[in-house]
């Protein structure tokens, strides 16, 4: 089933063409690694698809729902709010550096949102996130403020908070970047065990490894533009495309 | 005179210095969170006559502001206003002095929280009143906690300014007693009276702060 279909989205920054012709399609179960260089638009591109961004021109669908479309003189057009805030329920995000909120216990990062804003009941919510927790390896954490988790833990939290509001396709920011080298694994293997679920994820990373292991798809932006996609097989062991090869090199050296 | 006969005598006027401390308190700290917001807007139609009212709060004298605002309806429009508006004019004063005040300390704090947070709300879906009174106020509060509690200081000594206007709060109580009587004790114990509101307003505000050391 396509869960996500991206046509044409151009996103510029002034003048700066950021995003300048992407398409994509996301399945079901799928897992998708984004690589490419520095300044490609990796995060830009999942900011739009996040609603953090607007994107200039493009047609967003979710699970057959349009977020955006475009009119005539090629603008983009989003659905109104009350469509896009049923549509936000389809996907979760995970940031770089958590963003969990300070002022809440672990437990609370977890399920305020539930009971916030999908109205379930604290009890639900409560079991659900201890339920989620615990998947993380983080039971014993409960009650602990962010501030006394390693970042590692601390990302383990913002990804079982994504998880608590059920989210259709998670996606996923260099969810490594901000933590030491020795902390990277655990984030790593969170990822897998999710995959084996078949949880559908788009996950922009610098972790080749990772994308060799785990991805269904890899693709490579650079410029702003999809330079080549496919298994991880074909994109990272044997690349057809110049710019493929020169990063990919670069980050053997 | 003894002492217990002084603080009788003065214990109207602190009454009312108290009161002044409560009111402005009860105005001015939602009011400058409204003031915060709109120096903050993108409209410049309002941010710009906000950032000007603040500017002339911060740049002349409360004492000033509290001789405008009792005169000024007399003065410059020719109402006269009946005999309770003395304190209601201090009050006034106040609040709008200290709104200004308190407007800067929040817009420093709204502008310390990362962006990251509210990125992070909206993505899982709080709407922005939501956003903004779970996640970002209580966070702002622990910030701007140390630089309420000195504007809160400087309000306790800053009630004395009422007298301007003959509004009999403790200074005055204290003057009128300490030359009818010919002694420096209604003085003394004015100060000992600021200084024990202080005192328990410095109390007050560091249960607080350490109320909300839970988190970093
Ligand atoms: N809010 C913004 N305003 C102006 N320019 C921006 C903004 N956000 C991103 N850019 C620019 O857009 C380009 C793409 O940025 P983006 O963050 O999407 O790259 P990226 O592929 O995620 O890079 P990295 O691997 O370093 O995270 C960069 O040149 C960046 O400077
Ligand atoms: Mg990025």
């Amino acid at each position: 089933m396509k869960l996500l279909e991206l046509k044409n989205m151009k996103k510029g920054f002034g003048s700066l063409e950021v995003i300048r012709d992407i398409s994509l399609e996301i399945y079901q179960g799928e897992v998708v690694a984004v690589i490419g260089p520095s300044g490609s638009g990796k995060s830009t591109l999942l900011r739009c698809l996040t609603f953090l961004d607007t994107m200039d021109s493009g047609e967003l669908t979710y699970m057959g729902r349009k977020a955006v479309t475009t009119d005539r003189s090629g603008r983009a057009v989003y659905a109104p709010p009350e469509t896009l805030r049923e549509i936000k329920g389809y996907f979760g995000l995970v940031f770089q550096n958590f963003n969990l909120f300070p002022h809440f216990s672990v437990i609370r990062n977890i399920i305020d949102a539930p009971v916030v804003v999908q109205k379930k009941s604290r009890e639900e919510a409560l079991t659900e996130g201890r339920g989620l927790l615990s998947k993380m390896g983080l039971a014993d954490k409960e009650n602990a403020y962010p501030y006394q988790l390693s970042g590692g833990q601390q990302q383990r939290v913002s990804i079982a908070r994504a998880l608590a509001l059920n989210p259709k396709i998670l996606f996923f920011d260099e969810p490594t970047s901000a933590l030491d080298p020795e902390l990277t694994g655990e984030i790593l293997k969170v990822i897998r065990d999710l995959a084996a679920e078949k949880m559908t994820m788009v996950v922009v990373t610098h972790e080749m490894t990772f994308a060799k292991d785990v991805a269904d798809r890899v693709i490579f932006m650079s410029d702003g533009v999809i330079v080549e996609e496919g298994t991880p097989d074909q994109v990272l062991g044997n690349p057809k495309h110049e710019r493929t090869k020169a990063f990919l090199s670069r980050l053997e050296s | 005179m003894d002492l217990s006969m002084i603080l009788m005598k003065l214990a109207e006027g602190m009454l009312v210095s108290i009161e002044i401390f409560v009111l402005t308190l009860l105005f001015s700290l939602p009011l400058g969170l409204l003031v915060a917001f709109g120096r903050m807007s993108k409209c410049l139609l309002l941010s710009l006559p906000i950032k000007l009212y603040i500017s002339i709060m911060r740049g002349t004298p409360l004492m000033l502001q509290l001789m405008v605002v009792y005169y000024g309806p007399y003065y410059l429009l020719g109402i006269s206003l009946p005999r309770g508006y003395r304190f209601i004019a201090v009050i006034v004063g106040f609040v709008i002095n200290y709104a200004a005040y308190f407007s800067e300390i929040y817009r420093g704090g709204i502008e310390s929280i990362s962006l990251g947070q509210y990125e992070a709300a909206k993505v899982l879906g709080y709407s922005r009143t939501q956003t903004f009174f779970r996640i970002i106020l209580p966070q702002v509060i622990k910030r701007i906690l140390p630089s309420v509690t000195n504007e809160t200081i400087t309000l306790v000594k800053d009630t004395s300014l009422a007298q301007v206007i003959s509004v009999s709060e403790m200074f005055i109580a204290a003057k009128a007693l300490a030359s009818k009587e010919q002694s420096v004790v209604p003085f003394f114990a004015a100060g000992v009276f600021y200084y024990i509101f202080n005192y328990l307003v410095a109390f007050v505000m560091e249960w607080l702060e350490n109320k909300l050391a839970y988190y970093r």
